[in-house]
């Protein structure tokens, strides 16, 4: 079992994750902060990572908050990914909605069409 | 009396984003029973005690997410009258032909102003649960899997709660049961709303987005199955959210937890009847923390904002 470091660039911290977890969930394993932990499942986007080096292996991951040309240039969400290599990321995807409506300081939320059920 | 309109939910299509590792999960973890595929590749799952053909249904899409979610009313001419009032009162309403669900007549579907997609029907086929109508045994929970008692209720997010509430009230006969103020003290953050007697049907969070999903929630029988659910999740590497716990709002017991594409589930157990007298319960802003999670009695961002 290999394990490689996760350099969090927004705050220099990094971690050691196995390669048989995802980015999100050897930090969460270690008790280390720095990811927005959601869903864990690729649905909800609050984890949403843009990795600036390394490799690793992904799973599919909702198009409602990574399109395809984000997740072609490493913006993912890092509970669908796993080290294949040390990795560095910065993070993208912090918690935007609050329960009265959306933070002032907060990006617009991703409105993608929703498709037909 | 709502008993004789709208009896219950029926059915939740959840988006998922990858089905065959879906149905293998709603199968082996949630114990849920599989009833088929249809020729658009939705898969159906019913509960063990549930007598009708499915209550969950599972469709492959590139995001997580509720589709729609349906309630079963009394008969064809409560669906038809029902739908006349819905008319009335300046909502669009569409048919989906019987038999686009295996086993289900006719639904009528119609948007709410949170956006999401509701839907009434009558019919659906009568399979029977595991224990039958004559001399049944007790339905013994030897596993694999949860094994929740039904598909109970959802707590959906969008904007105008107050809209969507008015239509389940106005239109469907549903009676609010219990409400959390926002710091005005007059702005409903959020309701619960049943049509039966339950401590609620359906629920709905003020929230910036339209068409969101918070959680399907499924009943189990008690405080020791919660546990139980508890430990399969964890013997499987599931994904919770929070819990055991308790909520003070509806005093049910809880776990909250997400399917493998990320939509927050819930296994719960509890609550109380509510009647259509009874006044409702209000909870004021100051005290939402411990309505939601009756122990921790804070506020717990994750919970509150994670959607699909």
């Amino acid at each position: 079992m290999a394990a490689y470091t996760i350099t969090i660039e927004n705050t220099g911290e990094s971690y050691r994750c196995a390669d048989h977890r995802s980015v999100l969930e050897g930090m969460e394993a270690l008790g280390r902060k720095g990811i927005p932990v959601g869903c864990r499942g690729g649905g909800c986007g609050v984890c949403k990572v843009q990795i600036t080096q390394g490799s690793y292996a992904r799973r599919v991951m909702s198009r409602a908050h990574v399109s395809a040309a984000e997740e072609a240039s490493g913006c993912v969400l890092s509970c669908r990914v796993k080290p294949t290599s040390d990795l560095r990321l910065r993070v993208v995807g912090p918690l935007t909605k609050t329960v009265c409506g959306p933070r002032a300081d907060a990006p617009t939320p991703t409105r993608n069409p929703q498709p037909t059920p | 009396m709502a008993m004789t309109g709208v009896l219950r939910p029926g059915h939740a299509q959840i988006r998922v984003l990858d089905i065959d590792e879906s149905i293998a999960w709603y199968t082996d973890v949630m114990g849920l029973v599989p009833m088929g595929r249809d020729a658009q590749g939705r898969a159906y799952f019913k509960t063990r005690q549930e007598r009708d053909h499915h209550s969950i249904v599972l469709r492959q899409a590139d995001r997580a997410g509720l589709d729609f979610f349906g309630f079963k009313v009394r008969d064809a001419q409560t669906l038809q009258a029902l739908e006349a009032k819905l008319i009335a009162y300046g909502v669009k309403t569409e048919r989906i032909a019987a038999g686009d669900m295996p086993g289900t007549g006719e639904r009528v579907r119609f948007r709410i102003p949170t956006g999401h997609h509701i839907e009434l029907y009558a019919d659906k086929q009568h399979v029977g649960n595991a224990t039958g109508c004559v001399n049944p045994e007790v339905d013994v929970i030897d596993g694999p899997g949860i094994c929740p008692i039904r598909m109970d209720h959802c707590l959906i997010y969008g904007g105008d709660i107050d809209g969507s509430r008015a239509i389940f009230e106005d239109v469907l006969g549903f009676n609010l049961v219990e409400r959390v103020k926002l710091e005005d003290g007059v702005t409903d953050l959020a309701t619960w709303l049943t049509c039966s007697a339950k401590a609620h049907d359906i629920a709905m969070v003020r929230h910036g987005e339209d068409d969101k999903l918070h959680h399907v929630s499924f009943q189990l029988a008690s405080w020791e199955q919660v546990l139980r659910a508890a430990d399969i999740m964890s013997r499987n590497r599931v994904s919770i959210d929070i819990g055991p716990t308790r909520h003070g709002i509806t005093t049910g017991t809880t776990i909250y937890f997400f399917d493998p594409s990320g939509n927050r589930l819930e296994t719960f157990c509890g609550g109380y009847d509510h009647y259509p007298d009874m006044e409702p319960i209000t909870w004021t802003f100051d005290e939402v923390g411990a309505g939601i999670f009756y122990h921790d009695r804070k506020l717990n961002p994750a919970f509150l904002e994670v959607v699909t």
